[in-house]
């Protein structure tokens, strides 16, 4: 009973922000509403026994894309009423649009419940072991069979890494930074020293 | 009693949801990241009711490389979002036609 209660308070939440952050005006209410979604969609996923993935959700989601949203919209100064000109324009077709796809959508739930193709059933290769947590099943599947996608997985994210250090990166004129080889070839009789003359006798230059 | 209809048909409406997004918000970049955002949040939801259902983890594992993709994703788009911003002044799709041949 409780989990039918807590499926439907996350499925209203999750479409709910989502309807919201399509419609928002403001995009920085847009990136909160999409963090609202994301929790609510993570919430879903618990509900399930994917904790990992839930949780996964939160971090990488909430804590790193969705601030990096709110870092962009907030730093570029953009008026936004004049983005938003289009929107009685397009709402038309996009309301077409969407109910295209949601028929299509529907009719394939129908076909599916009427009786669905039969494409085989799983081997079971990846089936969670008896008595393994969810974290713990993952883990042996990602660092056994997947170890090489997981491996790709590092690298996608590392082109993205150096990708958006590169494009961002920006050279500035006028900026005394750290010069390490002139730094590193720095001798000592070059350099300054410590001296302690005695009163009146001056220092030698 | 909850089924994997239940979890298809809440991540069809997300789906529906970001499509729509895209089309509404025709002139704001920034949005329309977070829509594809949105259909990404949408497919993950299917992939891990699915895993559920079939109880085959594959499908956990391939929702973490879409998350992986998303995220590099989202970097990459709003890296050059910035550039843009900084070279046009202006974020509006339409006004985007420097490649135009």
């Amino acid at each position: 009973m409780i989990q039918t209660i807590a499926f439907y308070l996350f499925a209203t939440l999750v479409i709910a922000s989502g309807a919201v952050t399509i419609l928002a005006r403001n995009p920085v209410h847009s990136v909160l509403w999409l963090i609202l979604a994301f929790f609510n969609a993570a919430g879903l996923m618990v509900l399930v026994g994917a904790e990992f993935i839930a949780m996964l959700l939160v971090i990488v989601y909430v804590g790193a894309v969705a601030v990096l949203f709110l870092f962009v919209v907030m730093m570029l100064d953009i008026d936004f009423a004049e983005l938003r000109a289009g929107f009685i324009r397009n709402f038309p077709l996009g309301i077409v649009l969407a109910v295209v796809l949601l028929a299509e959508l529907v009719l394939g739930i129908g076909a599916y419940r009427v009786g669905g193709l039969v494409l085989g059933t799983p081997d079971g290769a990846a089936a969670t072991p008896e008595g393994v947590s969810n974290i713990a099943a993952i883990g042996a599947l990602l660092y056994g069979r997947y170890l090489f996608l997981f491996e790709a997985a590092g690298l996608v994210l590392l082109v993205a890494m150096i990708g958006a250090i590169v494009l961002t990166h920006r050279e500035r004129g006028g900026v005394r930074g750290q010069n390490i080889s002139r730094q590193v070839a720095r001798r000592p009789d070059e350099a300054t020293v410590n001296a302690r003359p005695e009163v009146g006798k001056g220092v030698q230059l | 009693m909850i089924g994997i209809e239940h979890y298809v048909v809440v991540s069809s409406i997300l789906f529906v949801l970001g499509v729509l997004g895209i089309f509404l918000n025709r002139k704001n970049v920034i949005v329309i990241l977070m829509a594809i955002e949105l259909i990404l949040l949408a497919v993950n939801l299917n992939l891990v009711a699915f895993s559920a259902f079939l109880h085959d983890l594959t499908g956990q594992i391939f929702a973490m490389f879409v998350l992986t993709v998303a995220a590099g994703e989202a970097a990459i788009g709003l890296a050059i979002l910035v550039i843009y911003f900084r070279g046009r002044g202006t974020i509006a799709v339409d006004d985007v036609n420097r490649m135009k041949g």
